[in-house]
C-alpha cells in the first residue's frame, strides 16, 4: 500500500510489521507494561511536565529501537490488529480473487438469473445469472487498483505543488521564484475550497467517462488537500536551524528537500495519504455508482452496487454485498491510517523527551518509594516562632509514567518570613519549576504533589487536609477547596517565564488585569478598570490608561512582563512566585523588572520565591537561596554567602561556572563534568556523587540529608567543609574577602572526620 | 584566515513605505584570526546582520567582504554560522555523523574526517550514529560546531550559541569554541546578549542598537571606559550579586 509513497524511512513505513518483532527484542526483555503499548497517545500526552527533567538518554534504548516498539506497540492494540487484519484481507484478495475466482464470477446461466442467496450463490446471481459473490471478490483488485493509483496521483500532484514554494521561495532568492510560490499557494488555497467530490464530477465531465477519466479526476480532486498539508509542514521544517545551516554549507534547494524536508514530514504525509486512500475508494464507487466511473464489461464494487440496486426491495443480499466490501476496504485503508498514527504520532520533538522519561525500568517503583521515606524530616519551624508566610515540609511531586512513578521533587522542605525573598536555582530538570508549581497548587494531573506540611498563612493548602481525621485541623485548615482557591487567588501572584503565552492574546490588557479582582473580590467593572490602570502605572507602564486599552501583542516583552507582575499585584497578594521571569528579557529590560520586583517587595512587604537559572540574579534580588539538585535541596544559604563561602561542591561548581565581568579571560571555564542523574534512575547514595571531586565511597552509599549548618544554613553534603578548598571560584577579585569568610566560619565548623549526620544535632 | 568586512550594510525587511530596517548602514570589521563580540539586546539586528554574512538574509544595501572580495561574488562562501537553539539545529533524523558529513568539501574521507571533528569538539568518534535525541543541548551545540567546521570555513558566525543552555554546560561549549578559535585561527563574529560571556570569548566588542553600531573597540577598552551612553547602561544592567538594583 505505500508503494507510491516514497521517501518514507524504511522503518517507518506502516509495511514493516516483520521488522518490528526483532527490534523491539532488547526492550521486551522489560516486559513492556500494557498501558504503554496499547495506546501511547493518551498515555503520554498529558505528561507535559516530566519533560522538564530533561533526562538525558543513555545509549541503551537506540532511537530504531524506541520505534520498533511503538510498531510493535500499535499492531499489539486492538485498532492495530483489526487494522492489519483487515488491510491483510484486501490485498490478498486483490490479489489472488481474479486467479481463482474469474471464471465463475464470468459464467453466464440463463438459467439462474436473479436468484436470491442459495448454497451454490451465496449472495444470489445478476441479471445474467453470474454469481454476485465471485463478482464482488473479483473485483477487488479493480476498486482498490483504481483507488491506489488515483491516490498515487493525488499524492504526487499535492507533493509537487506543496514543495513548490520550497524550492522556489527564499528571502534571498530571485523575485520571479517568490512571485511564483506564491501564486502557487493561493491556486491551493483557492483549490482546497472545493469540496473534494465536486471537483471529482467536475474533472470526469472533463476527462471523459470512463476509469481513466475517473482515475484523474479522483487523483486531481485529493491533490489540493494533500498540497496544502505538504505546504504548511514544509513551511514549519523549513524555519528550523538545520535548513538554515544546510543552506549555509551551500547545499542545493532540491537536496534540502530530499535529505531534511521530505524525511521530516513524510511521517504524517503517510497517514494522511493512507487516509486518502480510503475516502477514493468511496470516491471511486460513488463515481461508478453514478455511471461516471468504470464501464461495461469492466466492474468495480461501485457498479455493482449500482447493478445491484435496481433489484434491492428483491433480493436485498445481492446490492448489500458490494456495499459491504466497500465498507471493509475503506476501514481496512482508515484504520491503517489511525494505527499508523498513533505508532508515530508520539513523534514531536517535544514528546521525544517524554518517550524517553517512559523508558521501562522495571525495579523503578520498588526502588524509588523507600528511597523516599529514608529522606530526612526537616522541621524548618522550630527557628522561627512567628507564622511564617509559607512553610513547606517534605514535598514531592511524583508523576506516573509507563514505567512506574518519576518523583522529579524529592523531598524539599522551606520556610519563608512574611517579606522575604527566597531564590532557588539549579539547572533544567533539578524540579525547582515543580517546586514552585506545587507550592501553588498548579501541578496537573496525572502528577501530584504531596507534603507533610504545606502552609501558606497558616492554611493547610494540602488537597487531603479535611481527610485525615486524627490530624489536629491548623487555624484556618478547615477551608473549603473554593475558599482556598479564593484564598490563592487573591493572596498568591504567579509570574511565569514567557508573558506573550501567559497572556490571552485575544483580550485586552486592562480587562485581563480587571478580571482577578472581579473573579476574586467581586469588584464592579469600573472599580476593578480603575484598578487596573492604577496596577499598570505602578509597574511603571507609560500612558497607563492607553495602555490597557490595547492588546498583548502591542506591548514589548519588557511591557508584558510588567503587566504581568501587575496582573499578580492586582489583589494586593502576600506571596509572588516568579519562575524564570527576566530569562526571555534583555539585560536592560532584565534590571528594570527584577528593580520593579524589589520595589513592590519593599513597598508592600510581600514576600519573594525567585526561581532562576541564573545564580547572579539570583543574588541580586534575594536574601536566601536555595538550590536545587535531582530534586532535592542540597544547599540553604544566605545570599551574601553565595559567590564566595558556598559549602556544597555543587553550589561552588554552579557559581564557578558563570562566567562574570571579572573572570579571568586566559583561563579555561569551569566546567561541571558529567551529566545531572537521570529521574528514572537515581543513584542509591548523593546524586551529585558521579561528578563531585569530593565524592567518597560513603558519598555513593549513602545519600547525606540536608543539615543545620551553623548560622541559619543548611547543606547536604557528607564533606561541606572540605568544599570551599577542593572547588575553587573563579571570582579574581574576590579572593580577599573569600578567605575571611573562610575563616569565620572555619571556627563553628564540625571537625572532618564527624559524619555530617551530626550536624542536625545543631537544629 | 581571513578578513570579514561590513561596508554600509543595511538589510530592510518588507515593503519599502511598510518595512522595517532591521540593519542600518552598518560598517564593522572582523580582523582575521580574531573574534569580534557582538552585542546589543533582541530587535537590535545583530542576529540579522549575522544572516546576512552567511547570504541567509537579502543585502538592501552595501557590501559584505572577505579580504576584500565581495562574498557574493566567492563561488563557495568560506562561512560557516552556528546557531542558538541546539534543538532545531540538527535535522532530528538525521545521524549526527551524516549531519557533520553534510558541508564537506568532495574528494575528503569522510568516515574519518566525521570522527577527527567529533573528536575535535570532544565527543567520542563511534558517537557518530547517534541521533540528536540521544544528545544533551550542549553535545548538540558541539556537534553543530562540528558541521560549522567540516565546511573548512575559515569565518565563523556564532549567534547565541549559549543562550539556550544551561550555565554548567554553557562553560564546556564556550571552552571548546575559544580553543578552537586561537588553535585554527579562525576570524569570528561572537554574538551574544551576555556581556559577561562576550568578554571572556572576544578581542574585539561591538555594540549594536536600532540596526546600528553604536560603539566598537578593543574588548577591555569598550567595558572599563565606555564612550557611548547605550554602552554605559548595558553594562550597568550586568546582574553582579550583592549590587543594588537602584530604582
Amino acid at each position: 500500500m505505500a508503494a507510491p509513497l516514497g521517501n518514507v524511512p524504511d522503518d517507518l513505513t506502516p509495511a514493516s510489521p516483520d521488522k518490528s518483532p526483532d527490534a523491539s527484542t532488547p526492550t521486551s526483555l522489560n516486559t513492556p507494561d500494557p498501558l504503554d503499548t496499547v495506546a501511547p497517545l493518551d498515555t503520554v500526552a498529558p505528561l507535559n511536565k516530566p519533560a522538564l527533567l530533561n533526562a538525558p538518554a543513555s545509549p541503551d534504548a537506540p532511537p530504531r529501537a524506541r520505534a520498533g516498539r511503538r510498531w510493535t506497540g500499535a499492531l499489539h492494540s486492538p485498532l492495530g490488529i483489526t487494522a492489519a487484519v483487515l488491510l491483510l484481507a484486501v490485498v490478498v484478495l486483490a490479489i489472488v480473487a481474479p486467479l481463482i475466482w474469474q471464471d465463475r464470477a464470468d459464467a453466464v446461466n440463463s438459467t439462474a438469473i436473479l436468484q436470491g442467496p442459495s448454497s451454490a450463490h451465496l449472495v444470489g446471481t445478476d441479471l445474467l445469472g453470474r454469481d454476485i459473490f465471485a463478482r464482488v471478490l473479483v473485483a477487488t483488485r479493480l476498486s482498490v487498483g483504481l483507488a491506489l493509483l488515483a491516490t498515487a496521483i493525488g499524492v504526487t500532484a499535492g507533493l509537487l505543488l506543496g514543495t513548490a514554494p520550497v524550492l522556489l521561495a527564499s528571502s534571498t532568492g530571485h523575485w520571479i521564484g517568490r512571485w511564483v510560490s506564491r501564486w502557487i499557494s493561493a491556486f491551493i488555497n483557492i483549490a482546497v475550497a472545493f469540496p473534494s467530490l465536486l471537483l471529482a464530477l467536475f474533472f470526469a465531465v472533463i476527462f471523459g467517462v470512463g476509469a481513466r477519466g475517473a482515475v484523474l479526476a479522483i487523483g486531481f480532486a485529493t491533490a489540493p488537500g494533500f498540497a496544502r498539508l505538504t505546504q504548511t509542514m514544509a513551511a514549519g521544517i523549513s524555519s528550523r536551524d538545520f535548513i538554515a545551516a544546510a543552506r549555509v554549507a551551500g547545499i542545493g534547494r532540491l537536496r534540502i528537500l530530499v535529505r531534511h524536508v521530505l524525511p521530516n514530514i513524510a511521517e504524517p504525509l503517510v497517514v494522511s495519504a493512507t487516509m486518502a486512500l480510503g475516502s477514493a475508494l468511496l470516491s471511486f464507487a460513488s463515481l461508478s455508482f453514478l455511471g461516471l466511473g468504470v464501464q461495461a464489461p469492466s466492474y468495480d464494487w461501485g457498479r455493482l452496487l449500482g447493478e445491484g440496486l435496481a433489484q434491492i426491495y428483491v433480493h436485498p443480499a445481492g446490492a448489500l454485498a458490494a456495499g459491504v466490501a466497500v465498507v471493509l476496504a475503506a476501514m481496512a485503508f482508515n484504520l491503517s491510517g489511525e494505527a499508523v498514527a498513533r505508532a508515530i504520532g508520539v513523534r514531536t520533538p517535544h514528546t521525544s523527551k517524554q518517550t524517553r522519561n517512559k523508558r521501562t525500568r522495571t525495579n523503578e517503583r520498588t526502588r524509588t518509594t523507600p528511597g523516599l521515606d529514608r529522606l530526612p524530616a526537616e522541621h524548618p519551624d522550630t527557628e522561627d516562632t512567628n507564622q511564617p508566610l509559607l512553610a513547606v515540609d517534605n514535598l514531592r511531586v511524583a508523576f506516573p509514567t509507563a514505567a512506574g512513578e518519576v518523583t522529579p521533587v524529592r523531598g524539599v522542605s522551606l520556610t519563608m518570613r512574611p517579606g522575604e525573598a527566597i531564590g532557588i536555582v539549579g539547572e533544567s530538570g533539578s524540579g525547582k519549576s515543580l517546586t514552585a508549581l506545587a507550592i501553588a497548587q498548579l501541578i496537573e494531573r496525572p502528577g501530584h504533589a504531596q507534603a507533610d506540611r504545606l502552609e501558606f498563612l497558616g492554611t493547610d493548602l494540602r488537597d487531603d487536609a479535611r481527610s485525615r481525621g486524627g490530624e489536629q485541623l491548623r487555624a484556618g485548615g478547615g477551608l473549603s477547596a473554593s475558599e482556598r482557591r479564593r484564598m490563592l487567588g487573591t493572596s498568591l501572584a504567579m509570574v511565569f517565564q514567557d508573558p506573550m503565552t501567559s497572556l490571552n492574546p485575544t483580550h485586552r490588557v486592562g480587562r485581563q488585569l480587571a478580571e482577578v479582582v472581579r473573579e476574586h473580590q467581586r469588584a464592579d467593572r469600573r472599580t476593578a478598570w480603575r484598578r487596573a490602570v492604577d496596577r499598570l502605572a505602578a509597574v511603571r507602564i507609560p500612558d497607563a490608561e492607553r495602555r490597557a486599552k490595547q492588546l498583548p501583542h502591542e506591548f514589548s516583552g519588557g511591557m508584558r512582563q510588567r503587566a504581568m507582575i501587575g496582573m499578580g499585584v492586582m489583589a494586593n497578594p502576600k506571596l509572588i512566585i516568579a519562575d524564570e521571569p527576566t530569562t526571555a528579557l534583555d539585560v536592560t529590560v532584565q534590571r528594570q523588572v527584577l528593580q520593579l520586583l524589589a520595589n513592590i517587595r519593599a513597598a508592600e512587604d510581600v514576600g519573594l520565591l525567585f526561581i532562576s537559572h541564573d545564580v547572579t540574579v539570583v543574588g541580586q534580588v534575594c536574601d536566601r537561596v536555595l538550590v536545587m539538585y535531582a530534586g532535592r535541596v542540597v544547599e540553604d544559604l544566605p545570599t551574601g554567602a553565595l559567590l564566595h563561602d558556598a559549602r556544597h561542591p555543587y553550589t561552588r561548581a554552579l557559581v564557578a561556572a558563570v562566567p562574570d565581568m571579572t573572570t579571568d579571560r586566559d583561563a579555561p571555564l569551569a566546567v561541571i563534568p558529567g551529566r545531572p542523574p537521570d529521574p528514572h534512575d537515581l543513584p542509591a547514595g548523593c546524586p551529585y556523587a558521579t561528578r563531585c571531586p569530593l565524592a567518597t565511597e560513603q558519598c555513593r552509599r549513602e545519600d547525606p540529608p540536608l543539615a543545620w549548618y551553623g548560622g541559619g544554613r543548611r547543606v547536604a553534603c557528607w564533606h561541606a567543609d572540605l568544599a570551599p578548598a577542593a572547588v575553587p571560584d573563579n571570582r579574581a577579585t574576590a579572593v580577599p574577602d573569600n578567605r575571611t569568610t573562610e575563616l569565620d566560619h572555619g571556627s563553628t565548623a564540625v571537625p572532618d572526620d564527624e559524619p555530617a549526620a551530626s550536624l542536625g544535632g545543631e537544629r | 584566515m581571513r578578513e570579514l568586512t561590513f561596508e554600509d550594510v543595511t538589510v530592510r525587511f518588507g515593503s519599502r513605505r511598510h518595512g522595517t530596517v532591521a540593519v542600518d548602514g552598518v560598517n564593522l570589521v572582523v580582523p582575521a584570526g580574531q573574534v569580534v563580540g557582538l552585542v546589543g539586546e533582541s530587535g537590535s539586528g545583530k542576529s540579522t546582520l549575522a544572516r546576512a554574512a552567511v547570504g541567509l538574509a537579502p543585502l538592501t544595501a552595501g557590501r559584505i567582504l572577505l579580504d576584500g572580495r565581495p562574498v557574493q561574488a566567492l563561488k563557495t562562501r568560506p562561512l560557516q554560522m552556528i546557531f542558538q537553539d541546539p534543538y532545531s539545529a540538527l535535522d532530528p533524523r538525521m545521524s549526527i555523523g551524516a549531519s557533520v558529513a553534510e558541508p564537506m568539501p568532495r574528494g575528503v574521507d569522510r568516515r574519518a574526517e566525521v570522527g577527527r571533528l567529533l573528536e575535535l569538539v570532544g565527543l567520542a568518534a563511534d558517537r557518530a550514529g547517534a541521533r540528536p535525541d540521544e544528545l544533551s543541548g550542549g553535545q548538540r551545540q558541539r556537534v553543530a560546531l562540528a558541521r560549522a567546521l567540516a565546511g573548512r570555513p575559515e569565518v565563523i558566525v556564532a549567534d547565541e550559541i549559549t543562550s539556550a543552555l544551561d550555565v554548567s554546560i554553557q562553560g564546556t561549549v564556550l571552552n571548546v569554541v575559544r580553543e578552537l578559535q586561537r588553535r585554527m585561527r579562525l576570524t569570528m563574529l561572537f554574538i551574544s546578549h551576555n556581556l559577561a560571556v562576550v568578554r571572556y570569548v572576544s578581542d574585539i566588542v561591538a555594540v549594536m542598537r536600532q540596526g546600528r553600531i553604536v560603539e566598537c573597540g578593543p574588548v577591555e577598552q569598550v567595558l572599563l571606559d565606555p564612550r557611548h551612553e547605550y554602552t554605559r547602561e548595558l553594562l550597568e544592567a550586568v546582574p553582579r550579586p550583592g549590587a543594588p538594583l537602584g530604582n
